[in-house]
């Protein structure tokens, strides 16, 4: 962080009018937010108890849920706490408990390529961090005027400029939705009494197929 | 009021990174799901930021956005699905036990999982 620093502070020193160290109440509430959200991430990698690393991945995702409302995006900010922080979470926990992780401490929770992945981690962390803030140190947004992600101007510009891609990901949704039962549906033959075709639960993944 | 655009831009590296370390670092393949959600918020936040920086008429910033949110929620639908059907097959969600493919298999012999008939056909390919 120390290379950040300085181009942060050299960066201060060129920046006329708004420095670094005069920071508004917009980047004073953004960057509180940036290091809860990268604390709950860091805990949500490195926790040994799986059902704490889902929780904690709450708290990440409604970090950045905050961070998109102080860049005015309101609409991806309640779109990510309805789909990330309502139903992905939910279907990781599902995904824990139908795996039947351990509650409690595993101690096996990380591979043995740990040091190896903290130095590729640290060091990607250090060159994009260099190369981000060496690109951008002068630049501002201006968070002025209209909201620029409100429900108005997003459902505008989605339904007349973004038609066919939004289209084509409902298609996408669709195949997900099938190739999902047709992985977790069991096999005919392991059960022949119980007439899985007819089942209209089947999409949900059941705990009688982890026996 | 203003923010400066390596706020949003250096959190969203450095989340990044953290979701690396966690595909990298972590044996639960449900772990891994999260930390890939983790590397794909990046993007998003990114995606916003620059958005919002660039005021562009189209917004493509933000539908982008809302497309990378669906395709995450049908890739974690399909991730589980598989790691479920691994999990029936194999009674295990590590990562690192699932190692048929694997190119040495003197490394670790593993047990009771693995299929016993796999290992001459892999010796072969390893001496031609």
């Amino acid at each position: 962080m120390s290379p950040a620093a300085a181009t942060a502070a050299t960066a201060a020193a060129t920046a006329e009018s708004h420095g670094f160290l005069s920071p508004t109440g917009v980047e004073i509430a953004f960057l509180l937010v940036g290091l809860v959200t990268l604390g709950a991430a860091v805990i949500t990698v490195t926790t040994r108890q799986l059902v704490h690393a889902a929780l904690w991945l709450v708290v990440a995702l409604g970090g950045l849920a905050v961070e998109y409302l102080l860049l005015t995006a309101e609409f991806i900010a309640w779109v990510q706490v309805l789909i990330y922080v309502g139903s992905v979470v939910v279907l990781l926990l599902f995904g824990l408990m139908l795996t039947k992780a351990p509650i409690g401490r595993s101690p096996d929770a990380d591979s043995r390529n740990r040091p190896v992945a903290l130095a590729v981690a640290l060091l990607a962390a250090a060159a994009l961090v260099w190369v981000v803030v060496d690109a951008f140190r002068t630049t501002v947004i201006d968070l002025d005027g209209a909201a620029q992600g409100s429900t108005d101007v997003t459902g505008s510009i989605l339904f007349r400029h973004w038609v066919l891609p939004f289209e084509a990901l409902s298609v996408l949704l669709l195949a997900a939705l099938i190739g999902a039962i047709v992985l977790s549906r069991k096999k005919a033959a392991e059960d022949t009494t119980a007439s899985p075709a007819t089942d209209p639960h089947e999409d949900a993944p059941t705990p009688e197929g982890d026996r | 009021m203003h923010l400066h655009l390596a706020y949003p831009a250096v959190l969203a590296a450095l989340l990044f990174c953290v979701g690396v370390y966690g595909v990298l670092a972590r044996r639960n393949a449900i772990l891994v799901l999260m930390s890939v959600e983790l590397m794909l918020n990046a993007v998003n936040l990114n995606l916003v930021a620059f958005d919002v920086w660039l005021r562009d008429s189209l917004h493509a910033g933000q539908a982008l956005t809302l497309f990378t949110i669906a395709i995450a929620a049908a890739e974690i639908g399909i991730g589980l699905a598989i790691v479920l059907a691994v999990y029936r097959n194999r009674g295990s969600s590590a990562v690192d036990e699932l190692r048929d493919t694997a190119e040495s298999a003197a490394e670790e012999p593993d047990p009771a999982q693995e299929p016993r008939q796999a290992k001459p056909s892999q010796k072969a390919e390893a001496t031609a």
